[in-house]
């Protein structure tokens, strides 16, 4: 009994088009979530290249006290691009691709509910991308003091204001990241939508591969969460352009109304950044632990106490700001709450490896380096939700090191370690498990080296944000030691760039299960046809290859 | 995990619009359409909510100019008619569901209509409160706040009535047929969530506010 | 923030160790579990390619591990809430030393409403006997975007935020020189709005307040420079109490060579330094929101003749 689709070779010869323009328009006007998911895939990374450049020039800056390779002006810019680029045009790009790309496969649908929704998604964002960094080049605005923003990623106001921020550099901010935002709830939408009614036969929710169940908590917070952050952006383009008052101070307005409905979007946007990354380790640890995982209920359940409590948490961003004892002590508990949930999950993929019989390909030697970053991320995390001690540490390089260890050594390296996983499935072509080695251990060594020593340097009281510092503070060897891990990292992901450029040329063909894995996306070919699947996929249990390969032994009873 | 022909499901429909539940998934699974609205409405009332928590968190913080009490009058007018129009919108939706496209397209005009007696009262409102009342968006925090929630509010009526008028036109025309109701039905869901939002504006702005 | 002199700075170490014993605790912990995971079970050479026994979950295991990070959190909780309602809950008793900070684009004003003292960008306050502790209390305001005041050895930071007034409080027990800065982006020259704590002992205190009430030095020499610092729009911005010059834009001059820096912080106060800086202080802070002068040699020459008679 084969349930595997018969081997599609190539699609009809009849629509087969050969030469550049025609392939590009294939591409231009797909609404393919394979297409649409690599192709955020792709840009993403593209904006990860520039936005790491950035980060390049920002260390080059900072290695020695009263450095002079860029001006305050430019410094300013460049914090505030990078951290804009990083989390709108690096990490929910590639989020949201990753989803786009396996929600259906792993569900056993032939594309999302609203395909065409799907590519306004992604075009929208492309925009956004391409409008902000319009912005380096538009020169000097309406009052001639335009070019990039220079506000940093969160723009508080009054700083944002028309008075202390002439010119149309603010706009660009403010604009980019509204589009962007509408793509990314439109595309939150279609995958609730796909998740919610188009499972195939037998995949109750509860046999919902946890990549599945993460992505729709993930979905599910995006659509609370990002409405609150176009609000207020809509509320600063009034200010901006109609003389409204809303964050206006000399008016009357409230400078901490900004940051309240800015953190009431953007902590549940480190976790919509943060749980993909969860998601994609528990499909890789179990699969190259040979184990399956331990505890889905429990991890289904935290996830979405996590996506629940993420709501509840903001302002810990704020603890600095004077909200006075019983706020302060109200968001202390629900961020420590909310470490429960997170934190056993760690619990959950140790005891998942424990017992099995590990395969450390490059997959697993991302997912093994995260496991470590992650707990050091967390409890960085419980260290500043400690409020008094929050008081030292808030806007300093210790907060710094937190969320780079959290979206860097945790989102980052899960997101390489799910492209060589995936990779094979949507090329067809395995990458080389050689440069995947020289890739990981570069750019682990090179990540540590940069943000370990900035936990010190937060406590020894450098504040963030700051284009140089005097030679007094003591701040310089670990700053010089910080930049020292920036060429490391730049040569992983040249390996990396290597290793996907050689492969898609003269990688091993990889089959259709090159991992030996249990979801799916691995019954059909690499890459799969347009249409997914042959025939509608009916499953069983959780893991439905599992099952077929192990026919004496399925899943379905130790559920 | 078994093998199983997809003939017997229909499986050429695009995803989502099946007779019974998702094309594609398990039969008795909700219908994409009325998810995916469900969410949109989600994520719009996360978006008023914010304007409302504004308007809210700045009463009485105005430092000068006209004042709520001063200046403002409750729309009745508007306020029957915008929540009239919901009735209505249901009543096209049963007829269309019935095959009667004719009457259909006679409540989706009276809809429409109820709703621009609405915008009307509200662009009379403003002229006078910018002309008469010297209230601009600019003047002071009550009015940035009470031009932007009913502002916002008005936008997405304004959405809502070009969605209704062209289902009108599409009844007049014959092109709407009953097989479009669930569509219809979800146009008006979106519908009846702008006249929800209306009562909570309502209530914050002319009732706690003034 | 490990070399604390004030009481809310002690605190926080103190809380710190607390935090930090717990924290490597669990790190050690769970990371020594995952070495030993990944050891222990890796695929060895002569592996014959069977799947392991599958483990699906164990409710007792994952209760476990679930109440006993709860019961952490609750301790760690209870402490946290019981440090904070004891720094924020600090009230000023009647006399105690008040001072007004006002933070601006990128220099601090610094007043003592009390004892009529204005000044910018140092805060003197006299030492605290632990046994008899006489506190300083800041009231903390900003003039234009948001800032935040942080000496990490005297207390945890306190943005200052236009249009609300937060409150802090220090009790430096040992005399010395603190070193801060501004920890909230607030523009261009964000990293060059340094704050420096100065305390006394009480009498050395008291001599710095007499000193600071007095109005600007009139030294005959230096008229010629002060009818250039008067006749310019230096006096739109500054005040120097006793001359006409009274702008709320910029420092307060009438004590200027009393400060160890110039320009918050970025250079010493030297005379080489304020010439440099009245010049062009764009030169020194690239960014400065004071304009340079365009003033001749010859007026230069008087203008810094004149400042350094402002002791």
């Amino acid at each position: 009994m084969s349930v595997r689709a018969p081997t599609i070779a190539a699609p009809d010869g009849a629509t087969v088009r050969t030469g550049v323009l025609a392939r590009a328009h294939e591409w231009v006007v797909t609404v393919d979530h394979k297409r649409l998911g690599v192709m955020y895939v792709v840009a993403g990374l593209a904006f990860f290249l520039i936005a790491g450049l950035e980060a390049g020039v920002i260390r080059w800056q900072l290695a020695v006290a009263g450095n002079t390779v860029v001006s305050p002006q430019v410094f300013n810019r460049l914090f505030t691009v990078h951290g804009t680029t990083m989390i709108f045009l690096v990490g929910i790009p590639i989020v949201f691709g990753f989803a786009n790309y396996l929600v259906p496969l792993m569900i056993g649908a032939r594309d999302l509910a609203f395909p065409r929704l799907n590519a306004f998604g992604f075009w929208a964002f492309l925009f956004g991308g391409c409008l902000l960094y319009f912005s380096f080049l538009a020169g000097d605005g309406l009052y001639g003091a335009g070019s990039a923003p220079d506000v940093g990623w969160f723009a508080y106001a009054p700083l944002t204001g028309r008075a202390f921020s002439p010119g149309n550099s603010t706009d660009y901010w403010n604009l980019s990241i509204l589009v962007m935002g509408f793509g990314t709830v439109a595309t939150s939408i279609n995958l609730i939508t796909t998740t919610l009614t188009m499972r195939c036969r037998g995949m109750t929710l509860g046999r919902m591969p946890l990549y599945v169940w993460m992505m729709l908590v993930v979905a599910g917070m995006a659509v609370l969460a990002m409405p609150p952050l176009s609000a207020a952006q809509i509320m600063l383009l009034l200010d901006r352009f109609l003389g409204a008052h809303f964050f206006d101070t000399q008016a009357g307005g409230s400078a901490v109304m900004w940051q309240h409905f800015f953190w009431f979007f953007g902590h549940p946007e480190v976790y919509i950044l943060m749980v993909p990354g969860f998601a994609m380790v528990s499909e890789i640890i179990p699969v190259f632990s040979r184990k399956v995982i331990f505890g889905y209920p429990m991890i289904v359940a935290a996830s979405l106490a996590i996506g629940f409590l993420a709501m509840t948490v903001w302002a810990h961003h704020m603890f600095a700001v004077g909200m006075g004892a019983p706020l302060n002590s109200a968001f202390a508990a629900s961020t420590m709450l909310i470490a429960i949930p997170t934190g056993i999950k760690i619990f959950n993929w140790v005891a998942t490896m424990y017992g099995g019989r590990i395969r450390f390909a490059t997959p697993m030697l991302f997912a093994c380096a995260f496991l470590f970053q992650f707990l050091c991320a967390g409890l960085t995390g419980i260290i500043l939700s400690v409020v008094p001690f929050n008081w030292q540490l808030t806007d300093s390089y210790f907060v710094v090191a937190h969320f780079h260890f959290v979206l860097v050594g945790a989102l980052i390296f899960t997101v390489f370690g799910a492209i060589y996983y995936w990779f094979p499935k949507a090329t067809g072509r395995l990458l080389s498990e050689r440069l995947g080695r020289w890739h990981f251990w570069l750019f682990a060594v090179g990540f540590n080296l940069t943000f370990l020593p900035m936990h010190w340097l937060g406590m020894l009281g450098m504040p963030r944000r700051i284009y140089t510092y005097p030679a007094e503070r003591g701040w310089d060897l670990w700053n010089l030691v910080a930049t020292l891990g920036v060429p490391l990292q730049a040569a992983a992901i040249a390996v990396f760039l290597v290793n996907i450029a050689t492969a898609l040329r003269r990688g091993k063909p990889a089959g259709d299960d090159p991992w030996d894995a249990w979801t799916l996306e691995w019954t059909t070919t690499s890459p799969p046809p347009p249409y997914n699947f042959a025939t509608a996929p009916v499953v069983e249990s959780r893991r439905p290859l599992w099952d077929l390969k192990h026919p004496d032994d399925p899943d379905g009873p130790h559920e | 995990m078994k093998s199983q022909s997809a003939s017997s499901r229909g499986a050429t429909a695009s995803p989502g619009r099946s007779e019974r539940g998702g094309a594609w998934g398990a039969p008795g699974a909700p219908h994409a359409g009325k998810v995916g609205m469900g969410c949109l409405i989600a994520a719009e009332a996360s978006l008023f909510a914010v304007f409302v928590v504004a308007y809210l968190y700045d009463i009485g913080k105005s430092l000068g100019g006209p004042s709520p009490g001063q200046v403002l009058d409750v729309p009745v007018l508007g306020t029957i008619c915008l929540l009239s129009s919901s009735v209505t919108v249901a009543l096209a939706v049963r007829a269309l569901g019935r095959g009667a496209v004719g009457r259909a397209g006679a409540w989706l005009l009276a809809t429409v209509l109820l709703g621009v007696v609405f915008l009307a009262g509200t662009a009379a409102e403003w002229s006078r409160l910018i002309t008469r009342a010297g209230l601009t968006i600019g003047t002071n925090l009550f009015g940035t706040t009470f031009y932007a929630l009913v502002g916002l509010h008005a936008s997405h009526v304004i959405v809502g009535l070009i969605m209704l008028a062209l289902l009108a036109v599409f009844a007049w025309s014959r092109a709407l047929r009953p097989a479009h109701a669930e569509r219809v039905e979800l146009v008006s869901w979106y519908w009846h969530f702008v006249d929800a939002v209306w009562v909570v504006v309502l209530t914050v702005v002319y009732v706690i506010g003034r | 923030m490990f070399a604390p002199v004030s009481t809310p700075a002690f605190a926080i170490r103190e809380l710190s160790i607390l935090v930090f014993a717990i924290v490597i605790a669990i790190f050690v912990v769970v990371a020594a579990l995952t070495v030993y995971a990944i050891v222990r079970y890796r695929r060895r050479p002569g592996d014959d390619g069977r799947e392991p026994p599958q483990v699906y979950g164990s409710a007792q295991i994952e209760l476990a591990w679930t109440v006993v990070p709860f019961l952490i959190v609750i301790v760690l909780f209870l402490t946290t809430a019981r440090y904070i309602f004891a720094i924020e809950g600090r009230a000023p008793t009647p006399g105690a030393l008040e001072v007004t900070i006002v933070g601006h684009q990128w220099w601090w004003e610094i007043r003592y409403p009390g004892l009529g003292v204005v000044t910018a960008n140092e805060l003197h306050v006299p030492v605290s006997d632990p046994a008899r502790p006489t506190p300083t209390f800041l009231t903390l305001q900003s003039a234009d975007v948001i800032h935040s005041f942080w000496i990490p050895q005297l207390a945890g930071k306190t943005d200052v935020i236009p249009g609300k007034t937060n409150r802090s409080w220090i009790d430096p027990r040992t005399p010395g020189v603190y070193v801060g800065q501004c920890a909230e982006f607030c523009g261009l020259q964000h990293a060059g709005m340094l704050l420096r704590a100065i305390v006394h002992p009480k009498e050395e205190f008291d001599r710095w307040v007499a000193a600071q009430r007095t109005m600007a030095a009139d030294v005959p020499a230096a008229h010629a420079g002060r009818d250039v610092f008067t006749s310019l729009a230096c006096i739109n911005c500054h005040a120097v109490r006793g001359t006409p010059a009274n702008g709320v834009f910029g420092p307060d001059l009438t004590h200027l060579m009393s400060r160890d820096t110039l320009g918050a912080g970025v250079a010493p106060n030297t005379r080489e330094n304020l010439r440099a800086w009245v010049r062009d202080p764009a030169a020194l802070k690239p960014g400065a929101l004071m304009p340079a002068m365009q003033v001749s040699d010859e007026q230069l020459d008087g203008l810094v003749a004149y400042l350094v008679t402002l002791r």
